[in-house]
């Protein structure tokens, strides 16, 4: 196997890839907006307790 | 009780932290395997050719867009009749990833369904209810933002949800109840799966590899929501956040 013919996956490269596109985009987001909204707020709180101690 | 204790922000946290890094390097591996067994080493089907693939991202998103309600339904259950705060903690932290992996099988759906139905969308049975099922994710969402008390809150999101999971079965179901486009099952049957192994192992992988990326992003918005609503708890500032 060549990685020509992969890619283009038999003329269906549009579907296939795309769908993979969109699996990877909506699944990162999922896992990028919640890490860094966690890491923000968890910044916010140890300078607040820092602060107040 | 251990599972009381659990129930517990202040034990829920840490545990939470503890189990997040096995969880996320066990989807990480899996996401791998599934991923080189479903591009490199599943054949193309002789009747879809090269679009099978689509199938290994599809039916892993279309099963966890039904597993994650579920669950999501188990829970109000348990909250409405135990009364444990965790729950709607749980409850809310699923809702989006739920909503996405609908969204997922959706639009992969479609792409699949262009070039070998010739067709992006069909009002079929199948199509019909999960589009639904999105909906319902979205109005529990657009619920949850819209009530400011979390406890009201959580009381009308359980009951839409609950309402909702009528829907369950006639997804499941609604390929062989009307005469659909959408193909019948050919995994979860009672007579066992109709595919072949090559097929078979790349789809339950990955599927594998969804349900722990679920589950590791529930347990980091779940953190974040405890983090949020014990800001000022002792135990949160003993502990240094």
């Amino acid at each position: 196997m060549n990685w020509e013919t992969f890619f283009n996956m038999g003329g269906y490269a549009f579907y296939v890839w795309g769908s993979y596109a969109v699996a990877t985009i909506v699944l990162g987001l999922n896992v990028w907006l919640p890490l860094s909204r966690y890491r923000k707020l968890k910044q916010n709180l140890k300078k607040r307790y820092e602060t107040s101690s | 009780m251990i599972f009381q204790k659990l129930a517990a922000p202040k034990y829920f946290y840490p545990f939470a932290g503890k189990l997040l890094p096995w969880v996320t390097g066990l989807c990480i591996i899996t996401l791998l395997a599934g991923l080189y067994q479903g591009l490199f080493v599943a054949p193309p089907d002789y009747q879809q050719g090269e679009t099978v693939r689509i199938m290994f991202v599809h039916v892993p998103a279309a099963w966890m867009s039904m597993f994650v309600y579920a669950m999501m339904a188990g829970a109000c259950a348990i909250g409405l009749v135990w009364k444990i705060r965790l729950t709607d903690t749980f409850v809310t932290a699923c809702a989006p990833i739920g909503a996405s992996f609908t969204l997922i099988a959706l639009i992969t759906g479609s792409l699949w369904g262009k070039p070998m139905w010739g067709t992006w969308w069909e009002w079929d049975a199948r199509l019909t209810s999960e589009l639904i099922l999105l909906f319902l994710y979205l109005g529990f969402m657009a619920l949850q933002s819209a009530i400011d008390d979390p406890r009201r809150a959580a009381r009308a999101g359980a009951i839409l949800i609950l309402v909702g999971v009528i829907n369950l079965p006639v997804i499941h179901y609604s390929v062989e109840w009307w005469n659909t486009l959408h193909q019948p099952a050919s995994v979860a049957r009672v007579d066992g799966p109709t595919i072949h192994s090559s097929i078979l192992i790349p789809l339950l992988v990955m599927a594998t590899a969804f349900k722990l990326l679920f589950i590791s992003v529930v347990l980091v918005r779940m953190r974040t929501a405890i983090l949020e609503n014990e800001s000022d708890s002792r135990w949160l500032q003993e502990q240094g956040a």
